[in-house]
């Protein structure tokens, strides 16, 4: 019943996605398919001030969201219900990821972890940690 | 710009999309739909239906400190887009949506004729 409309469009624009969707499988490059991928999915970014780690994880309570940092690791677990199915309705497709989840980042050592802080918009939760001030280089003197 | 260069650049566009995982429940009454689209603000979709097709569009805009360099990504690209074939029965001119969190929630109804009605029998 629902399928992606072939007919009015190019079909060699067809097969190339269809190809690259094949790769994505096979290479579990990664996509933000439910399917064989963790969830949530994670992108993450450094400047010279911050580390900003972006989990992709929508439709959950903010509220019910469990950011941690211990000993320079960040774990994201939460859960995720399944959509309610009334009774005699039909699941046509059921892609979407649902369940408890939990994802582990191993930080780099010059961020300052009790700076750090958590937003939650338009289903993405973005933390941002910043780094600690330049330790400077410092001599010893020789007594 | 030629026809072949227009199509070019919209098949270009096509291969370079993520596509959104959904969940699609029918009951009596129409069809819901369920689209994970995180990262794409409310200004940044573009929901289409046609006469028989639905186009689900988006784009993402993420809240990036300028500069950044990226150290690790699993979501590459910046647009949603995914296309669904609709059937005869679906009222397309009483499409809803609402978005919660990054999730796209889309009603589709019936239309009225198709939708199954109790037939009282009366006893004489």
């Amino acid at each position: 019943m629902f399928s992606r409309a072939y007919s009015t469009r190019d079909v060699f624009a067809e097969m190339n996605r269809l190809q690259q969707e094949l790769q994505q499988y096979l290479d579990h490059t990664p996509s933000i398919r439910g399917l064989s991928q963790s969830f949530p999915a994670i992108n993450a970014g450094s400047t010279e001030q911050s580390v900003d780690i972006y989990a992709f994880v929508p439709g959950v309570d903010p509220a019910s969201l469990d950011v941690q940092i211990e000993k320079g690791v960040l774990t994201i677990a939460g859960e995720r219900k399944a959509e309610n199915v009334p009774e005699k309705a039909t699941l046509h497709v059921d892609e979407r990821f649902a369940g408890r989840f939990r994802r582990v980042v191993t930080l780099p050592d010059d961020v300052e972890s009790t700076t750090a802080q958590a937003r939650y918009s338009d289903g993405v939760l973005h933390i941002s940690l910043p780094r600690k001030e330049a330790v400077q280089p410092r001599r010893i003197a020789i007594q | 710009m030629s026809e072949q260069t227009v199509k070019t650049i919209a098949a270009a566009r096509e291969a370079t999309t993520l596509l959104p995982a959904v969940d699609v429940i029918e009951d009596a009454s129409g069809i819901t739909l369920f689209a994970d689209m995180p990262g794409v603000p409310r200004d940044k979709f573009d929901l289409q239906v046609g006469n028989d097709t639905l186009t689900l569009e988006g784009e993402v805009s993420l809240d990036m400190p300028t500069q950044m360099k990226a150290t690790h990504a699993e979501v590459t690209l910046a647009r949603y887009r995914r296309v669904f074939t609709l059937s005869k029965e679906l009222d397309t001119g009483k499409v809803s949506a609402e978005l919660n969190h990054g999730v796209l929630k889309v009603r589709i109804p019936k239309a009225e004729h198709v939708q199954p009605r109790k037939v009282s029998i009366t006893v004489h």
